[in-house]
């Protein structure tokens, strides 16, 4: 075969799965601009006839979408933040600090996943009753606040800090946390800005854990809120996909700002050591 | 040196996180999935029997937890390969040194891997709508009958994997990317100056090289794909006729439902175990094709 031929081959079947790949997503965009209505129609229309804002107007104004999204962003931004802490924390002991059993610890947590979380979520919804978290913002972000995955990504990149650099602190006096605050945390910017994208993506797609814990509409998390809305509005296409606009959007803008990182870190995490 | 005590303080806040909201909650399902805890012991816990292996038993026994499992087998088994083809063959696209665009062209293939399930299970639905959906529209300029593509129990799934390949596919693209930039340039040159064709390249060079990315990739996304769930809670609700109920829907339906914990609980072991299982079983296989005469490492 002569390499034009193959270069139009490879190229063309790029752009055509880019087309499939992206397709729902433009369309998606299209249709959130039509009026009621407008997309059931045959031939299905590509474009608005008149775009207009009403559906994104009618989502905030009476579906209670505006409530949904502030939810959204205070949840995943809370677990973002407090995990990020609590992951940093235990990633740098984990590689830095020295302890006994440290290493069969770090095993046994290693080993936790390979169990699904959804075998934890019966339990877990009667502990979180007993504490009366259930339905509130809390339910949502505690147990969210640890993963493993998030440990052994800093573990992973803190190991690469010199002993040399903690020690010289230490002789001068420094104390532990203002050695990792100070010397540490600078130094994993990278893994930082990494592990907080995940994070808040992870957070802000999830979609089982919220839909059992939230139980009222007010702390609905915009997938719960849209799937809800999906049920009750399942023939009004266009305001579903605005909605789905909402939703999707934010989550898009950030990978695609920070897409450097958030690859990195898939290929970081994806390499078990 | 500094003190195992700070150490411990460092990790305290994750380990009690994971502790009691993670290790702690598995440990009672285990027992929970050996009682009858329902709407009456959640109301009162005095009414909490211990029914040993009860609620595996009356599981094992019910028709909707054997086809739930089917159709959960079925996702994995049609939707792993699916979806790992998909992916290789966008890596090894993406890889040619006759591709152009590639940052391009990977951020949107990728693009679909970060958005919400709900939100395009919502776009997916009303693309594969009977009347007015596109799916069936260019179906119908093919000259092919239109497909009741989430209303008939026979094409319910295949609809579902097809949205689930669309929406993951990427996220293995990567992993193998990195797979495949990683086989030293040198051994297709060697191959090329033999006059090996560029499928003999692939099949005795990147198959090769690729199978530790490859064994990953497929234990990380069939674990992925056994616990379906969003899918068919926004696209189908396990309908038409139960057709997509999976074993995480039930387990949901039955916890969150009908508040039967016991039971949903020992539904969550049961597919724990299975994925636990099928996990094993790769491993081992894949060790086995690479000493067939079963010597040691």
């Amino acid at each position: 075969m002569s390499p034009r031929l193959m270069k139009a081959i490879i190229n063309g079947l790029l752009i055509g799965g880019t087309l499939v790949a992206l397709f729902p997503l433009l369309w998606m965009l299209s249709v959130s601009f039509m009026a009621p209505g407008e997309a059931s129609a045959l031939p299905p229309p590509l474009l608005p006839k008149h775009p207009s804002w009403a559906n994104y107007r009618e989502l905030f104004v009476r579906a209670g979408m505006g409530r949904y999204l502030l939810n959204s962003v205070l949840v995943a931004g809370a677990i973002t933040a407090l995990s990020l802490v609590f992951n940093l924390m235990a990633g740098y002991a984990f590689a830095k600090l020295r302890f006994a059993g440290r290493e069969r610890l770090f095993q046994a947590l290693l080993g936790a996943l390979v169990i699904p979380a959804q075998v934890a979520m019966l339990p877990l919804f009667l502990l979180l009753k007993y504490m009366g978290l259930v339905n509130s913002y809390a339910g949502v972000v505690a147990p969210a606040l640890a993963t493993v995955f998030g440990i052994f990504l800093v573990r992973q990149y803190a190991r690469g800090i010199p002993d040399e650099l903690l020690e010289a602190a230490r002789i001068d006096g420094a104390g532990e946390w203002r050695i990792f605050a100070q010397i540490v945390l600078p130094l994993l910017k990278p893994i930082i800005v990494t592990l907080a994208i995940f994070s808040f993506l992870a957070a802000w797609n999830d979609f089982m854990w919220p839909l059992i814990v939230l139980t009222g509409q007010e702390h609905y998390t915009l997938p719960i809120g849209l799937a809800s809305l999906a049920r009750e509005h399942a023939q009004d296409s266009e305001l579903m996909m605005a909605g789905s606009v909402v939703t999707v959007l934010p989550v898009l803008l950030l990978f695609l700002s920070l897409q450097r990182y958030y690859l990195q870190g898939l290929l970081l995490g994806s390499v078990k050591g | 040196m500094n003190s195992p005590r700070s150490a411990w303080l460092f990790l305290a806040p994750a380990l009690v996180v994971l502790g009691v909201f993670f290790l702690l909650p598995v440990l009672a399902a285990l027992i929970l999935s050996l009682t009858d805890y329902d709407l009456y012991a959640l109301a009162d816990i005095r009414n909490l029997r211990f029914v040993g292996f009860g609620n595996y038993w009356e599981l094992l026994h019910r028709p909707l937890f054997w086809s739930a499992l089917g159709h959960t087998v079925y996702f994995v088994a049609v939707g792993v390969p699916l979806s790992m083809g998909a992916s290789l063959g966008a890596a090894l696209l993406l890889n040619s040194p006759l591709a152009r665009c590639k940052p391009l062209f990977r951020t949107a293939l990728f693009a679909p891997v970060v958005t919400t399930v709900v939100a395009v299970a919502v776009i997916w639905r009303y693309l594969f709508n009977t009347k007015y959906g596109m799916a069936n529209y260019v179906l119908d300029l093919l000259g092919i009958h239109p497909i009741d593509w989430l209303g008939d129990p026979r094409w319910a799934m295949p609809t579902i994997i097809l949205f689930a390949v669309w929406k993951n596919f990427g996220y293995n693209m990567i992993i193998f990317l990195a797979g495949l930039q990683a086989i030293p340039p040198n051994l297709y040159e060697a191959a090329r100056i033999d006059g090996a064709s560029s499928w003999r390249q692939f099949r005795h060079i990147t198959l090769p090289m690729l199978k530790p990315t490859l064994l990953m990739v497929a234990i990380l996304t069939v674990s992925g794909y056994f616990q379906l769930f969003a899918e068919p809670y926004v696209m189908t609700e396990g309908g038409p006729l139960q057709s997509t109920v999976s074993v995480l829907y039930l387990m949901y339906d039955e916890g969150f439902k009908w508040w039967n914990l016991g039971s949903a609980s020992a539904v969550a072991f049961l597919l724990f175990l299975l994925m636990f299982a099928v996990t094993v079983l790769m491993v081992k296989l894949s060790r086995r094709g690479e000493h067939p005469d079963g010597g040691p490492a």
